[in-house]
């Protein structure tokens, strides 16, 4: 984060905070063996759709002959293949440099805007997953295996798509740039709930901004219910999509200008991949990495994403633990996580947008080590652990002893972050989250406080809490906890334990919060901690008053 | 009292189609919705097509000692590299006063300001391309806050003094006193489609510009000026722009001009778009102000005295800033009779980007000190503010002189606030928050209700004027063209309604077109509210035109008298017989009746004598209020606005449904200038909130969750605008201001509603925590 680097910002540096892309891979794993059989077999059957232009940047003409240097997806009901083309190469720039499909739009060209929002789809059993997506920050390989749907593909002939319709019957377009973003992020909402609620509607389209409007408009068209008219060519085409995104079940290959990305599909292959080629950069979300190539104009050489491999996209649970692999996207651990930690699931939701969390990984995120991640401090507090693995060997360690410095981590070459382990809720413990931003949607956080705390009749028996934004790493408050540890659960004690919160940091100043409101809220967060245990029935929360 | 004009225009709606006053949806809606609508960066690429990008200043104030371009020119895609030398004609593109090169001389004076510009094969490549510079300086000492300007007497423009009566004698008298200080933080536009424009050269030696402008005939002027051509070698074409704001006004220009200058010299169509961050960079803001203000007032309220200086923080050149800083003058008043004001501006020069228009013009910062008094002194005197409002709105027939001496006509400002306060409850609701907040020791929350008086005209005279052009074919399609541009405010829609309903036809059957300077020439910009007053009129004085010569064609043709000629339901009838509108057209060309018109208007009755400070500068008045209820956390600063109500005075409204979406979002902008959009700069002058991830919009959450917005019913406008209506493009922005007093009013709520907080906005929830603070600090004092 910036503030912790030199005090300007330059911007990708503003965090790490940013991003998108695209990827998930929520399906069913039945599914995916059934797609890696069908694999090979469908390899050289496919006919491609090629595209003879010389790519703009590289020079370089697609080739017409199918190698193992192919991406694969469906572009709506057409199947394409890319070969030859770079891989730092967007969706966004995809779609509008390379086949002049300019119905999405760029707005920001890093993850905040959702002008670029398309819909990915993905089979997951006999339906289709459909998730919202910036596809500014999304790099095109990610697209291989699914289903991409721009705002171009939702008319039926002439006839406007419900989530279109009720957009023009309630005025909810004035200048129209934001307006194609917002259709795609209705259009995937009502995928998987075709009369949603205002607080629904609000959380699916947090991630669109409109400078117009003022959002009324559009929240009373995206709650228009399309129960009745929502027999759309996807749905009709349902069957033959799946089928279709089934047979592409290779692992991936894109070379381009001599920048390489690879899609393995198992974890084995992952991890020999990455001893081989230590210079890899993994790409999981890429919500945070692709910022610094539509932002920076950097390079990636080779990019190895994650998204495809089944083993780290998988959630185990036993009774003591759940365990996420660590390219399992936000979207799909938000519930889970909130049935042991309430608080936790609401300040995930304020974590990007949707856009940002169907991409968006807690690999990704505890990974890129930022100061001002959101979900490193909640895993520190509550003793989260995870398992690194290289080649064949894995090891065991604290979330908090990954955080060496200022974007050091433990981290070895050629190791990655294979799953995190999260305790589950016990008894007697209380889990307090409090996330402070400017704005309560889509922003990063001034200061995150994480608070778990248990009390023992009148004393505290054990408390663990930790902080984002307050220091060069997400970090344990030590002096604090040792102040309150063993001691009364009193208002003197808490007065003591949020002097010692100075012991712990030295927070900075930058664009987001002076130095001196970051100490201040982070000892109030205690305070409001110490208040919502005392006497629950004491109103704290304004984000409750949505 | 309406005037018989006035009711002949209204009865008109009742008498078959046409489209005013209906919800008609945007002309462009279908096309919004499926990426059909086509702006700038979606147009075809043209065959050799370059893109463009400009090498910026590292510093903020500094000479230039060297440019070495070397490794530039030889970058991958390179085709064109220029510096000002290379300029064939004016280098300086400052809109009204000189002070803006179109690159710089010798010399930068704001952190980002463009030196040289590249021409390459790709936008990927010309942007790798300029970072490649080797540029020397001497660094020289920048000024980098509006304080320090005026310590120095750092101006672009010389200050003017407004005044009426002796406003120093009468805070002597007036038995209260209040004096104070506030900072009024500036704004980004954040229209979602950045800066862009193409230059095309033509075959005679001319360019053909698409250009995403408010202002395309300047657009024309300043190219044709840079390139050193005449102005009718150059043609600009807008058809829509993604959000303008005022940020299109002047500031679309420059990249005009060097796409224009880059496309000369490569022979090749060039397209500049700007990436969000050099977007952010190195275009004008709404003006950050600096005021001050020094009251007296009676028992009740009333002021008796004022003195106001506004501060408006220009950045390096003066832009718009002259005119600027006089409309945050002209609203210092807000809704309110200034019984003995003097009413001062400066205008700061800083360096930073040069600030520029913004939907209110100066006028939202000038609003913020009266509001900010009103709450002093309800706090000081222990009374509701909106009680201290009332007591000072301008009066019907006396008190209802401005303090530039403009008598406030169609005065509806007490209506407005009785019934708005009626309607949303404010009086129960008052209670409910006390009430709330004697139980709640942690959340606190605010109400407040302000109105609004926004003057309607450009206050430069010569503005106010408007083209347009009509024809109808064959068929009995009509083809619309006028000065004024579209950026989703909806004036296409609009002025499309006011043609059809000339000649009682379905609007469909007017096609609107782009904004062309070739088809109408010498155009204001799109701005000031004033689009659809200026060219609804001119488009209806062209329609009228034509109307005429039909209805002339049928009384000779047919041999009856005008009354026998009537157009309805898209037919036209004359005497017994009926003709389709088409079928009628179709008569009148085989007769050899022209079918097209151009059209004009001007503004009457504005007239303003800046020697004097003293005239009428405003066609009339756009009035309305709102109320705004919040909730605060005091331990963080956090808030959430709850509820808003609004009533706004429209005249009658053209079209309610756009009217509706212009209130509530320029409502919602207004609440992200006041609240989460913080622009921020490092003491080196570089801007650090430059991206959507670091400068904060309201998002779709933040918009009330009761959203109650009204048009004020029968009251037409009395000045004779189109159809009666009202301007309502800026005006809704300012009654965001009640957010920010609602905010001020759950903090006050820690004092008892004793003390009134200090809260410069954007009022973060940093500052908001700050202002807790304040009061705690106070309180605790006290005990
Ligand atoms: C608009 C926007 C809003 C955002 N808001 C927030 C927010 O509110 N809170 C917040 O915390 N973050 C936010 N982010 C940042 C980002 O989305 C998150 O940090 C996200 O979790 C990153 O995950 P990813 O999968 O996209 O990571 P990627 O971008 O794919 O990767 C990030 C880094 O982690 C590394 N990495 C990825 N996976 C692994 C692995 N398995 N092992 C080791 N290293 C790995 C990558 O190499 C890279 O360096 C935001 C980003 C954007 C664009
Ligand atoms: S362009 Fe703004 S989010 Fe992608
Ligand atoms: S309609 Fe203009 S940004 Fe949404």
């Amino acid at each position: 984060m910036s503030s912790f680097n030199s005090g300007r910002i330059p911007f990708i540096n503003y965090f790490s905070v940013q991003s998108v892309k695209f990827l998930r891979l929520p399906l069913g794993q039945s599914m995916l063996f059934l797609r890696m059989a069908l694999l090979l077999r469908v390899l050289l059957t496919n006919k491609s759709r090629i595209n003879k232009q010389p790519h703009p940047v590289t020079g370089i003409e697609w080739k017409t002959l199918m190698t193992t240097n192919t991406i694969r997806f469906l572009h709506n009901d057409q199947l394409v293949e890319l070969n030859n083309l770079d891989p730092n190469l967007t969706i966004l720039q995809y779609l509008r440099e390379e086949q002049h499909a300019t119905g999405t739009k760029e707005g920001c060209a890093s993850g905040d805007c959702g002008a670029c929002t398309v819909v990915l789809a993905e089979p997951d059993g006999d339906k289709l997953s459909y998730k919202s997506v910036n596809s500014c920050i999304g790099f095109v390989g990610s697209l291989h295996g699914k289903q991409l749907i721009t705002v171009e593909h939702l008319k039926d002939g002439d006839k406007l798509h419900p989530v279109q319709q009720s957009l023009v019957d309630n005025h909810g377009s004035q200048c129209g740039f934001c307006t194609p973003g917002f259709v795609m992020s209705a259009f995937a909402l009502h995928k998987h709930n075709d009369s949603p609620n205002r607080a629904e509607v609000v959380e699916a389209l947090a991630g669109n901004l409109c400078r117009c409007t003022g959002y009324r408009s559009i929240i009373d068209a995206a709650m228009t219910p399309t129960k009745d008219t929502a027999k759309d060519a996807f749905v009709k085409n349902t069957k033959k999509t799946i089928k279709q995104l089934n047979q592409i079940t290779e692992p991936a290959n894109l070379n381009g200008n001599n920048h390489q990305f690879y899609a393995p599909t198992n974890i084995k292959d992952l991890a020999k991949h990455l001893v081989d080629n230590p210079k890899s950069t993994l790409l999981a979300g890429g919500t945070d990495l692709a910022l610094g190539v539509t932002q920076n104009l950097s390079t990636i050489e080779q990019l190895v994403y994650l998204g495809n491999v089944v083993e780290l996209n998988q959630i185990e649970q036993t009774n003591t633990h759940i365990k996420l692999g660590a390219a399992v996207t936000y979207s799909r651990f938000t519930n889970l996580l909130g049935e042991q930690y309430p608080d936790l699931a609401q300040m995930i939701e304020r974590i990007g947008s949707t856009q940002i969390r169907n991409s968006g990984t807690l690999g990704g995120n505890i990974g890129n080590a930022s100061p001002i991640g959101d979900m490193p401090p909640a895993m520190i507090a509550l003793n989260a652990t995870m398992t690194l693995r290289k080649g064949e060997k894995t090891r065991e360690i604290a979330v908090e002893d990954y955080f060496k410095d200022y974007k050091v981590t433990d981290l070895e070459k050629s190791e990655f972050i294979q799953d995190i382990s999260i305790p589950k809720a016990q008894d007697g413990q209380h889990f307090k989250v409090y996330k402070v931003s400017k704005r309560i949607d889509d922003d990063i956080s001034a200061v995150l406080a994480s608070i778990l705390i248990e009390i023992d009749g009148k004393k505290v028996k054990s408390v663990s809490m930790a902080f984002g934004g307050m220091a060069a790493i997400p970090k344990r408050a030590k002096a604090c906890e040792k102040a309150l540890l063993g001691k009364p659960w009193t208002q003197t004690n808490v007065d003591k334990a949020k002097k010692a919160l100075a012991k712990d940091f030295q927070p900075m100043s930058d664009v987001r919060a002076s130095d001196a409101y970051r100490m201040k809220v982070a000892q109030n967060l205690l305070q409001k901690c110490f208040i919502e245990l005392q006497n629950r029935t004491i109103e704290t929360r304004v984000a409750n008053y949505a | 009292m309406r005037k018989l004009t006035d009711i002949q225009e209204q009865d008109l709606q009742t008498l078959g189609l046409g489209g005013v006053g209906k919800s008609k949806k945007h002309e462009s809606a279908d096309k919004h919705v499926s990426g059909e609508a086509i702006y700038i960066d979606d147009r075809p690429e043209l065959r050799g097509q370059l893109h463009a990008a400009v090498g910026q200043s590292a510093y903020a104030h500094a000479n230039i000692k060297n440019i070495d371009l070397t490794k530039v020119k030889k970058a991958k895609g390179v085709v064109a590299v220029i510096t000002v030398a290379d300029v064939p004609g004016h280098v300086d593109i400052g809109p009204v006063f000189p002070g803006d090169p179109v690159l710089a001389i010798d010399k930068v004076e704001y952190l980002g300001q463009p030196i040289f510009a590249v021409a390459a094969t790709s936008y990927d490549l010309a942007r790798r391309a300029v970072k490649l510079a080797k540029i020397e300086y001497e660094e020289l000492e920048p000024v980098l806050c509006v304080k320090d300007a005026l310590a120095k007497q750092n101006f672009v423009r010389p200050p003017f003094t407004m005044k009426r009566g002796d406003s120093d004698a009468a805070i002597e008298q007036a038995g209260n006193k209040l004096s104070g200080e506030m900072y009024i933080g500036g704004q980004e536009h954040f229209y979602l489609e950045g800066q862009v424009s193409t230059a095309e050269p033509t075959e005679d030696g001319g360019m053909v510009v698409f250009s995403s402008s408010q202002h395309p005939s300047e657009v024309q002027k300043l190219v044709a000026e840079v390139l050193a051509i005449p102005l009718n070698k150059v043609i600009v074409d807008t058809r829509r722009m993604g959000g303008g704001f005022g940020g299109k006004e002047t500031q679309a220009a420059p990249w005009a001009c060097i796409a224009a200058l880059l496309a000369r010299v490569s022979k090749k169509p060039v397209k500049f778009k700007l990436s969000r961050v050099d977007d952010m960079v190195m275009t004008g803001k709404r003006h950050p102000f600096y005021n001050t203000y020094e009251v007296g007032f009676n028992n009740k309220g009333m002021i008796k005295g004022i003195n106001i200086t506004v501060n408006g923080d220009c950045g390096y050149s003066p832009d718009l800033s002259d005119a600027i800083v006089d409309r945050a003058m002209f609203h210092s008043d807000n809704a309110y009779y200034l019984d003995n004001a003097t009413v001062t501006g400066n205008r700061c020069k800083t360096n930073t980007v040069s600030h520029t228009a913004f939907r209110g013009f100066g006028g939202p910062q000038g609003m913020m000190t009266i509001e900010r008094v009103m709450d002093d002194i309800a706090r000081h005197l222990g009374k509701d503010p909106l009680q201290v409002r009332k007591v000072n709105l301008y009066g019907q027939d006396k008190r209802n002189e401005t303090h530039y001496h403009q008598t406030v006509e169609h005065n509806n400002l007490d209506k407005l606030v009785t019934t708005l306060a009626d309607t949303s409850d404010y009086k129960t609701r008052r209670k409910a928050v006390a009430d709330f907040n004697a139980q709640s020791p942690i959340l606190k929350k605010g109400l407040a209700l302000t109105p609004l008086k926004f003057g309607i005209s450009f206050t430069v005279q010569h503005l106010n004027q408007a083209g347009a052009l009509v024809h109808i074919y064959t068929d009995g399609t009509i083809s619309l063209n006028h000065g004024g541009t579209e950026m989703g405010q909806g004036l296409f829609t609009k002025v499309a309604q006011i043609v059809a309903e000339e000649f009682k036809v379905d609007v469909d059957t007017v096609g609107v077109s782009a904004t062309r300077t070739d088809k109408v020439p010498n155009t204001s910009p799109t701005a000031a509210s004033s689009g659809t007053d200026l060219n609804g009129k001119a488009a209806q004085n062209a329609a009228k035109t034509i109307k005429q010569r039909l209805i002339k064609f049928a009384i000779e043709h047919f041999s009856v008298n005008k009354e026998a000629v009537k157009f309805a339901n898209s037919q036209v009838t004359v005497g017994e017989q009926t003709f389709a509108f088409g079928e009628f057209v179709q008569l009148a060309y085989m007769n050899r009746v022209s079918l097209s018109s151009t059209g004009y208007y001007k503004t009457p009755k504005i007239h303003f004598d800046r020697a004097t400070a003293k005239g009428r500068p405003f066609f009339y008045f756009a009035n309305g209020a709102a109320v705004s209820e919040v909730i605060i956390d005091t331990l963080t600063g956090e808030y959430k606005l709850l509820r808003t109500d609004i009533l706004q005075d429209v005249g009658t409204s053209l079209n309610p449904a756009i009217d509706i979406g212009q209130l509530e979002g320029g409502f919602i902008q207004g609440v992200g200038w006041l609240t989460t959009e913080e622009l921020m700069w490092n003491d080196k002058g570089r801007l650090l909130s430059n991206n959507p991830a670091t400068y904060k919009i309201p998002a779709i959450s933040d918009a009330p969750p009761e959203f109650r917005v009204d048009l004020m019913p029968d009251d037409p406008n009395r000045e004779h605008t189109v159809y009666n209506s009202k301007a309502v493009g800026e005006p809704p922005l300012m009654l965001a201001i009640s957010v920010w007093s609602a905010l001020r009013d759950a903090v006050s709520s820690l004092s008892g509603y004793k003390l009134s907080p200090t809260l410069d906005t954007p009022a973060t929830p940093e500052k908001v925590l700050w202002a807790v603070e304040e009061m705690n600090a106070i309180q605790r004092l006290k005990e």
